[in-house]
């Protein structure tokens, strides 16, 4: 088939495109990992419950980015421009607000 | 030749420009959820009240939808830059109904909230500790803007459609289908910070 194809080529680069499989298998991750959140959720964890949430959240997110919306394959200019401008310009405004809430 | 070489530099600039719009949203939800963030350190004990408040099974469900509409839309692209234009329709259709599953999913949950006095300044909702009315305003600010990005992203979509009939848009010229479906990426990845925050906190 032409997507086993597309995901074999190239050696050391990642392929193009992912094909049907990975579509897949990132699917079936997507879905354990809101079962796992919701599972951590009703367990009663206390305070590191919201670390474990955001840190599920935080995985599926790269996984749709990765390999969905194809950050993986995509050009230089977006992966190592555009995207660490939009995390350091968040960063600084979430930085900034707190140290603003906690040492006032 | 040339012709060739325009139209791929032309998808490149068309994806790159879609790019930048999805980092703006990522900015403008970055703003709220600091909102969130900030309101919660502040009001956990109402934070943690009111969030039980909501059904955390149509949360989930709609997080499960969600994530489905997010592969139907893949595998729309890729279908369409294979040439199968009927399986691409299918797909994108399998997408719209997906994405009118999770408004009328919203829509039975706000209508519970709304039956038990809770909306914007409803008089009930008033007379809750400021925590909470902060809370739900969160709430339906998050949630309503997310849905009206739902509602845009099924219009696109629809427009995508309709394109594709009239032969504007095909295996050759998938811009249009290509960035719907980024846009409709984001929209999942925003949902899946919203579910955790509102539905799973308490």
């Amino acid at each position: 088939m032409s997507d086993t194809a597309l995901e074999q080529e190239g050696g050391g680069r990642p392929a193009r495109e992912p094909g049907y499989r990975s579509y897949f298998l990132v699917y079936a991750a997507l879905v354990c990992l809101t079962a796992l959140t919701v599972t951590s959720a009703s367990l009663n964890l206390g305070r590191i419950a919201i670390v474990i949430v955001l840190c599920i959240a935080g995985t599926k997110a790269v996984l749709v980015l990765l390999y969905f919306m194809h950050l993986r394959y995509e050009k230089r200019l977006l992966v190592s421009i555009l995207m660490p401008i939009v995390v350091v310009t968040l960063a600084i405004f979430i930085g900034l607000t707190y140290t603003d809430i906690l040492f006032r | 030749m040339s012709g060739h070489v325009a139209e791929a530099v032309d998808r490149d600039r068309g994806r790159i420009g879609m790019w930048l719009f999805i980092c703006t949203e990522i900015l403008l939800f970055g703003g709220l959820f600091l909102l969130y963030s900030v309101y919660r350190y502040k009001n956990q004990a109402d934070f943690h009240e009111a969030s039980l408040d909501l059904s955390r099974f149509d949360g989930t469900l709609n997080t499960i939808v969600l994530i489905t509409s997010s592969l139907t839309a893949a595998l729309a692209v890729h279908e369409l830059r294979a040439g199968r234009t009927a399986r691409t329709r299918l797909l994108i259709g399998a997408t719209l109904l997906l994405a009118l599953t999770f408004l009328v999913v919203k829509g039975f949950e706000w209508a519970a909230k709304f039956e038990h006095g809770l909306y914007p300044s409803a008089p009930h909702l008033l007379t809750l500790p400021p925590g909470q009315i902060l809370y739900f305003g969160l709430y339906f600010t998050m949630t309503g803007l997310h849905a009206i990005h739902v509602i845009v992203g099924m219009g696109v979509f629809g427009y995508g459609l309709r394109s594709m009939s009239k032969g504007r848009v095909g295996p050759e010229r998938p811009i249009l289908i290509e960035n719907a479906t980024l846009f409709w990426h984001l929209v999942d990845v925003i949902w899946i910070f919203l579910f955790p925050l509102f539905y799973l906190i308490s």
